[in-house]
């Protein structure tokens, strides 16, 4: 808000000219200051005090930090949070580039199979968990198990197993974010240079080699920003698990968010529920660099 | 498709290859060229089309048909787990009434006015932003569209805790906003994706038509918005499905700006009903189905500029 006062006069004589964009800025200015920067800063601020509501908040350096990180239960939420990031990710791209290939095409069918093949990212998270936990209802008549029985596989209770309920949970994840891959990586093979194909078909390359040596090289891009929004979207994995699972069981499911969840709001301690929020920011934040770095190398060469 | 085509043209040049090369051409325009897509698919009956229909079969029965069990799964009278299917037994509507009596269309209202208020103040705020940013040279421009671009990368469920004390007692004006809508409906406000969006189409707009209303004395917001705005429909359709659909999946903003459970959205309560030890499981999915239709309406409707949303979006990115 200082720079909206400061800057007209800076420019001087100018008067309302200058003052005008200030006035468009203002009111998404000032809500992203009081509903995210200033929060933002906040948590950072309450990661160092042990929060005593009515008592008043008592500075205790990093030590929410180092009480986080050797948590044990934290420690087995970041490692669920990777596992489920990485799988998440990488199956969602795999997953995607495949139904791409697929669905690729002018066809009037073909479209209106991308427009019901992409339902699950337009479904409300919540709306995808519910229904995810009736297809992994438990007994044999559930769906999942019963497709499962007609490969003779037997029932699984995927979501009150903790050796499972993670990888169910991934599988749901992929299911939610595949279609989306989908888009991006049809919109990366639709600026494939075509003779490229032709060239390749009259020098009798096979199909594999020209999947390898002319499309994929060419979606690049669309496959770097993809991983970027999946690395991103993995770390602060929130709703679907704690719709799904709610953690459990035995806390087979906590990820980072939810754990950070049940610190601050059930628990109260909220100093350390910040402490863990500003560490995820922290690694949000370094991701996205790193990323965006490589990314610009990577289209420089 | 014009790729392939052109080249007949260019081929007359080179002698051997003119007579072939000119055949192919004209099959590529009476059937799908062989070089249209990545996998090379063939349109003519054979293997590769039975196996594309195959493909696209199970695509289907992955992806979209689990929607028809939550559709048949509430008109059933009993679903369990145990009876879902792709269609409803003894189909009844006796699901959708338990939830109204558990107050599912008043979660459902909430939902709608916290959709379209919030929608209605993103919209505004994203496009005033843009106008200034696009169409106005200033100091400190690059700061303010860096500042957008963070409140991109900052997830809400990073600044949860901080962001319900901030709710629980705003700054400076010191009011309650939890259990209200507005303790909702003010954090979306500003959204970084809809602003560098219409930022985006908003500078290609050709600066010839804003000197000539400004020589015909049109005065700023007159300029947005009777020569800008209908100029950015197109902007404006994306940044709006995809600003309701970011909306309507919001979970945790209304998890932590309700006072108490009636306040919540109808995608919270779901789990309410779910926990709701008298209720089964076909009520849960009445609630689900009520909590899908509406970002499946506006899907459905504009279903194009989601899309090609989702692409400029990416390539931006």
């Amino acid at each position: 808000m200082t720079a909206t006062t400061s800057a007209p006069r800076r420019r001087g004589g100018l008067g309302t000219k200058a003052v005008l964009p200030w006035l468009f800025l203002a009111p998404g200015l000032l809500l992203a200051l009081v509903f995210k920067f200033l929060p933002m800063g906040k948590g950072i601020w309450l990661s160092f005090f042990d929060v005593r509501p009515f008592l008043g908040d008592q500075w205790v350096g990093l030590d929410n930090y180092t009480r986080v990180l050797t948590d044990h239960r934290f420690q087995d939420a970041i490692g669920h949070t990777l596992v489920l990031g990485v799988g998440q990710s990488l199956g969602a791209i795999v997953v995607g580039f495949f139904l791409a290939l697929l669905l690729e095409g002018q066809a009037r069918s073909l479209k209106i199979m991308r427009t019901a093949v992409f339902l699950p990212v337009v479904t409300a998270t919540a709306v995808v968990g519910e229904l995810w936990r009736l297809m992994y209802y438990p007994t044999s008549d559930g769906l999942v198990n019963s497709a499962l029985g007609f490969l003779g596989l037997g029932p699984t209770p995927f979501l009150d197993n903790p050796d499972t309920a993670l990888w169910a949970t991934m599988v749901m994840g992929i299911w939610m974010v595949a279609p989306y891959n989908m888009v991006i990586i049809l919109a990366g093979l639709a600026g494939v240079d075509r003779t490229l194909y032709e060239a390749a078909a009259m020098d009798g390359v096979s199909l594999w080699q020209r999947l390898r040596h002319v499309t994929l090289p060419a979606i690049r891009p669309a496959i770097g920003i993809v991983l970027t929004l999946a690395a991103i979207r993995g770390l602060r994995v929130f709703t679907e698990v704690y719709v799904l699972t709610g953690g459990g069981p035995a806390g087979s499911t906590e990820v980072w968010m939810t754990r950070a969840y049940t610190l601050g709001f059930t628990r109260n301690d909220i100093g350390g529920a910040s402490a863990a929020s500003v560490v995820l920011l922290a690694v949000t934040l370094l991701l996205t660099v790193t990323v965006n770095h490589f990314r610009k190398r990577g289209d420089v060469r | 498709m014009s790729a392939p085509a052109l080249d007949p043209v260019r081929a007359p040049s080179d002698e051997v290859s003119a007579t072939p090369s000119r055949r192919a051409g004209k099959q590529t325009r009476t059937t799908p060229a062989r070089f249209d897509t990545a996998l090379g698919w063939n349109d003519r009956p054979g293997v590769s089309r039975a196996l594309r229909i195959l493909l696209c079969a199970t695509a289907l029965g992955i992806f979209a048909a689990p929607f028809l069990t939550i559709v048949s799964g509430a008109l059933s009278t009993h679903p369990s787990g145990s009876s879902l299917s792709f269609l409803p037994h003894d189909s009844t509507l006796l699901n959708f009434r338990v939830a109204g009596e558990r107050g599912i269309w008043d979660y459902f209202t909430n939902s709608l006015v916290i959709a379209g208020g919030g929608l209605l103040l993103q919209l505004v705020v994203c496009v005033l932003a843009a106008y200034a940013l696009a169409r106005h040279r200033f100091r400190g421009q690059a700061i303010v569209m860096t500042l957008f671009m963070l409140t991109m990368m900052l997830p809400e469920e990073v600044i949860a805790i901080p962001l319900s004390l901030v709710l629980g007692h705003v700054p400076v004006v010191g009011i309650d906003l939890k259990g209200t809508v507005w303790g909702v409906i003010l954090p979306l406000g500003a959204w970084g994706f809809s602003v560098m969006l219409l930022t985006e189409f908003m500078k290609d707009i050709p600066s010839e038509i804003e000197e000539a209303a400004r020589l015909d004395g049109v005065g700023e917001l007159r300029m947005l918005w009777q020569i800008v705005l209908p100029l950015c429909k197109p902007a404006l359709g994306v940044a709006g499905v995809l600003g309701f659909i970011m909306i309507w999946d919001q979970y945790l903003l209304p998890l932590i700006a309700a006072k108490d459970p009636t306040d919540y959205t109808v995608t919270v309560a779901l789990s309410i009903l779910r926990t709701d030890p008298e209720v089964g499981s076909g009520v849960v999915l009445a609630g689900a189905v009520i909590a899908l239709l509406p970002s499946l309406v506006v899907y459905l409707l504009l279903q194009r500029s989601l899309v090609t949303g989702i692409a400029a979006g990416a390539t931006k990115g």
